[in-house]
């Protein structure tokens, strides 16, 4: 396994506030990776500079070996880094199958080719892949429609629809349905074995991120904690007592 | 296609071939309506199914008509000898060079304007919402003002345009059939086009533009490419009516930012932003509402039409469209989850 | 070409010039600088971009030349505009803006667009097109060499009233109940809601002030220069111009685009000629935008 993601002495502020510190950490091409954190230790600010929301004050991010922290968010995305909301985005005017056609890789098309219809085969997949995250009979409801937690699987679904070689997950199971969890855990290490999708993974439950994650990144006030297996960061001191708050 | 739409649109086309001799006193009238469903229809691209509310658009018509003058007198004279104020020779035009003229002055006028749009819009896309609207409408400002000093366009006083020297029945007719075949094409060209990965990719841009881009969609080159394709009919447009009008000049007629401008604007919140027919019932609807109105108004006309634009906005801005889905939204194929079903989920 | 070198040229051999350029900018950037204020004010506090801004300048200037034509003391028209102004401004916050605040931007725009087309067209029917001024007959200083630096009562009388105004205003800002609840608004409408403000009173308030302000503004342009009934866009183009440049609740920073614009403008006249001064005003708003959204790219921003 090679490194896909690099991100090397990473540091962002707001104003006076270091949300990151110095933060390096790798992700392996076919991995998923973790990345974890009590409340407002800059993990959602880590995805949001390597997806390009907002420049870095020092440091390097690279993607397949390339540079990408001067690159603004549509570049990124069109190299296959992709990434989903925390607050779920969906074009809720339209039904599901729409949402999904939208999301077949606009990256991979040339000009000519945009001006075609859909093709069969992209209907096909977009309903296989609502099969796949169990929205196929809700398929031709208005998305904005359809429940919290639905909506985060049709969002999910898009972003397979992409076929993104990786993907950042900003707290996949926030508001999902806990009886759903688990088929979401499947469907997660599914994407990863059989559609060959990096993740990297934002996650605040526990169990879920220690059931599917090869590696795992702790951060805590904007600093790289530890990092680890799952069974090493369960067992890591440091991590028991910054989640616990004892410092 | 169904029989019953088939039917339809074979009715509409013939109508639209026939209405000259149906209605020969509207002649001109029904030339000007298709400009009205053109202009509307092109606007309507950037904004109402992408987004981008331009208030500038109009800039495309008057570069059209510049450019369509501008190509058609010298191919045959020197402009500046052309449009000097002072002139006392007479230039004549032969049908042959008049209807040349027209061809590549009309075609070279939509070129032109397409690959401005092309040119600026890197600028302009990067404004999003009212920033978008005022950069366009100072663009539109601006030319007429800039164009307005140029002497060798004629400055202030505009230009004259070669004059068709045969009937003038048959020239109305045939300025109404060129500005009606514009329009169907350009009819028949969006129900395509709003139907390809290209057109699902701008109403993506108008939904969520930041989802957009998250997706890897180039939203800047589909943005791009939207507003060259609008240009260019605005520009053959433009070019169009510098023939129909004869003469015209920069601040009222060529860069007419709140006459026609604005109208365009109206026409397609009248019908409904985001549809392809909202558009043309629109222009329609305003374009009539006009004619008959505006002797009548004794002057106040033009208080009339920012109240009925206010009016518009302020009641009625989904349009004869936007108010049909909300009432039978059944007939869009718009299905939402019951709440029984949410609740349960 | 060659009468743009010339008027370059001309610049640099008599440096005076510039002088006299910059003083006439700085007076009439003042009175941009009002009307953007309360372009700000609005924009800042109900989030609408007025687009019949510069046709509250207007109306402004008519009020006071009908006044003054019936025999009422011009410098009466300023305070009289202000409060004329303030009533109109109230009476169409009640019967569209209102309507329109909590709904997209383009709608607020676009009627705006709609009410300075009417305001337009109706001061067209009611005043004509022709250009009208208020001659106050007042004596003209010269000077530096030859006189070159006109420098009329008028217009140094004008720039005073335009001071204190803005002036009373910021004090009514800073210290009145008033003010500070437009403030609060201004920062975040809900937790102001909460508080108890009445917040809709607050819109109302602001978007009369604002139109009085214009109106105020108008009445003193109308004494030093001339308005026109369609003069009125262009007053909207400079307040956006100088918004976009300052940015919102920064008024030093308005006061410095509103004079900065004034000089900018009169540059370009001398350089490009007079025919090009409305033109310049739209192209410095294309150059301002242009220049923030470059800005913006560094960010990895955009501008909305």
């Amino acid at each position: 396994m090679s490194a896909i993601i690099e991100v090397s002495h990473v540091s962002k502020s707001f104003g006076g506030v270091k949300a990151n510190e110095d933060i390096s950490l790798t992700v392996e091409k076919g991995s998923i990776t973790g990345l974890i954190g009590p409340n407002g230790s800059g993990k959602t600010t880590l995805f949001n500079s390597i997806v390009g929301y907002h420049p870095i004050d020092s440091g390097s991010i690279r993607f397949e070996g390339r540079e990408i922290s001067k690159l603004l968010v549509p570049e990124i995305a069109r190299l296959g880094l992709l990434r989903t909301f925390q607050q779920t985005r969906i074009y809720g005017k339209m039904n599901c199958v729409e949402n999904m056609l939208i999301s077949i890789p606009h990256r991979k098309m040339t000009l000519l080719e945009a001006f075609r219809r859909n093709t069969p085969e992209e209907r096909e997949r977009a309903e296989h892949l609502l099969h796949f995250v169990g929205l196929y009979e809700k398929r031709w409801l208005q998305a904005g429609s359809l429940s919290f937690g639905q909506q985060k699987l049709l969002e999910f679904a898009m972003a397979l629809m992409n076929e993104p070689t990786v993907l950042l997950l900003d707290e996949p199971t926030a508001g999902i349905n806990p009886t759903l969890i688990n088929g979401l855990i499947d469907r997660l290490k599914h994407a990863n074995r059989e559609f060959g999708i990096t993740l990297f993974i934002i996650e605040h439950n526990m169990r879920v991120i220690m059931n599917m994650a090869d590696r795992i990144y702790c951060l805590a006030h904007g600093r790289l904690l530890a990092e680890g297996t799952p069974e090493e960061i369960q067992n890591d001191q440091r991590v028991i007592d910054a989640y616990l708050g004892a410092h | 296609m169904s029989m019953r739409k088939l039917a339809l649109y074979g009715a509409l086309l013939l109508l639209t071939v026939a209405a000259p001799f149906l209605f020969p006193a509207y002649q001109t009238q029904l030339a000007t309506l298709w400009l009205m469903i053109i202009v509307a229809l092109t606007w309507d691209m950037t904004g109402g199914q992408m987004g981008y509310n331009s208030l500038g658009n109009i800039f495309f018509y008057g570069t059209g008509m510049y450019v369509g003058a501008v190509i058609t007198i010298t191919l045959y004279f020197p402009l500046a000898e052309y449009t000097d104020a002072s002139r006392s020779e007479t230039f004549t035009f032969t049908p042959e060079m008049y209807f040349t003229g027209m061809v590549l002055g009309t075609l070279g006028a939509g070129l032109f304007c397409a690959l401005s749009a092309y040119a600026i819009g890197p600028l302009f896309f990067g404004l999003r919402g009212p920033y978008f609207a005022i950069g366009t409408l100072g663009l539109a400002i601006a030319a007429g003002e800039i164009v307005s000093n140029i002497d060798i366009l004629g400055g202030g006083q505009g230009i004259s345009m070669p004059v068709y020297g045969g009937d003038f029945e048959v020239f109305k007719k045939i300025i109404y059939y060129v500005f009606a075949a514009m329009g169907v094409v350009l009819i028949v060209f969006l129900s395509w086009f709003y139907q390809t990965r290209f057109g699902k990719a701008i109403n993506a841009i108008r939904d969520d533009e930041e989802k957009a881009e998250a997706m890897g969609i180039h939203t800047l080159r589909y943005k791009l490419v939207t507003w060259a394709i609008s240009a260019f009919f605005v520009g053959m447009a433009g070019s169009i009516s510098a023939f129909q009008l004869i003469h015209f000049e920069p601040l009222e007629t060529a860069y007419q930012t709140i006459n026609l401008g604005i109208f365009m604007v109206v026409c397609v919140l009248l019908g409904g932003k985001g549809t392809l027919w909202g558009p043309v019932i629109g222009a329609i609807l305003f374009h009539v509402f006009k004619e008959v109105t505006w002797n009548y108004l004794l002057g106040w006309q033009w208080v009339a039409l920012g109240a009925l634009i206010v009016v518009i906005v302020v009641f009625f801005q989904d349009g004869l469209m936007g108010w049909l889905r909300h009432r039978k939204p059944e007939w869009f194929g718009i299905r939402v989850e019951s709440r029984e079903a949410r609740a349960s989920a | 070409m060659d009468n743009i070198w010339f008027n370059i040229g001309l610049l640099l051999e008599y440096p005076i010039v510039n002088l006299k350029i910059i003083i006439d900018g700085v007076m009439i950037g003042a009175l941009f600088a009002l009307a953007a204020y309360g372009l700000a004010l609005v924009w800042g506090v109900m989030n609408v971009k007025n687009l019949a801004q510069g046709d509250f300048v207007i109306a402004g200037g008519y009020v006071s030349w009908t006044l003054a034509q019936m025999g009422v003391y011009p410098l009466l028209g300023v305070p009289l505009a202000f409060v004329i102004m303030w009533g109109l401004g109230w009476v169409i916050y009640k019967t569209v803006i209102t309507r329109v605040i909590e709904r997209d931007l383009f709608t607020s725009l676009l009627a705006t667009f709609g009410l300075a087309i009417m305001m337009a067209q109706i001061m067209n029917l009611i005043f004509g097109s022709d250009t009208q001024s208020v001659d106050m007959h007042w004596p003209t200083w010269r000077l530096g060499e030859l006189g070159i630096i006109e420098l009329p009562a008028a217009k140094v009388v004008g720039v005073v009233m335009a001071a204190i105004l803005a002036i009373g205003v910021v004090l009514f800002m800073k210290k009145s109940r008033m003010g500070q609840a437009i403030r609060a608004t201004a920062q975040d409408s809900r937790a102001a809601r909460v508080l108890g403000i009445d917040t809709e009173k607050v819109y109302a308030f602001t978007f009369a002030l604002n139109a009085a302000i214009c109106g105020a503004a108008g009445a003193i342009i109308v004494m030093i220069w001339v308005i026109q009934p369609f003069y009125g866009i262009t007053y909207s183009v400079r307040a956006f111009v100088i918004v976009t440049a300052a940015g919102l609740g920064n008024l030093p920073g308005v006061i410095a685009a509103g004079l900065g614009i004034g000089a900018a403008e009169q540059y370009g006249a001398h350089i490009f000629g007079i025919g090009y001064q409305q033109a310049i005003a739209v192209v410095l708003l294309l150059v301002v935008l242009f220049y923030r959204l470059m800005r913006q790219r560094r960010l990895r921003q955009v501008l909305q």
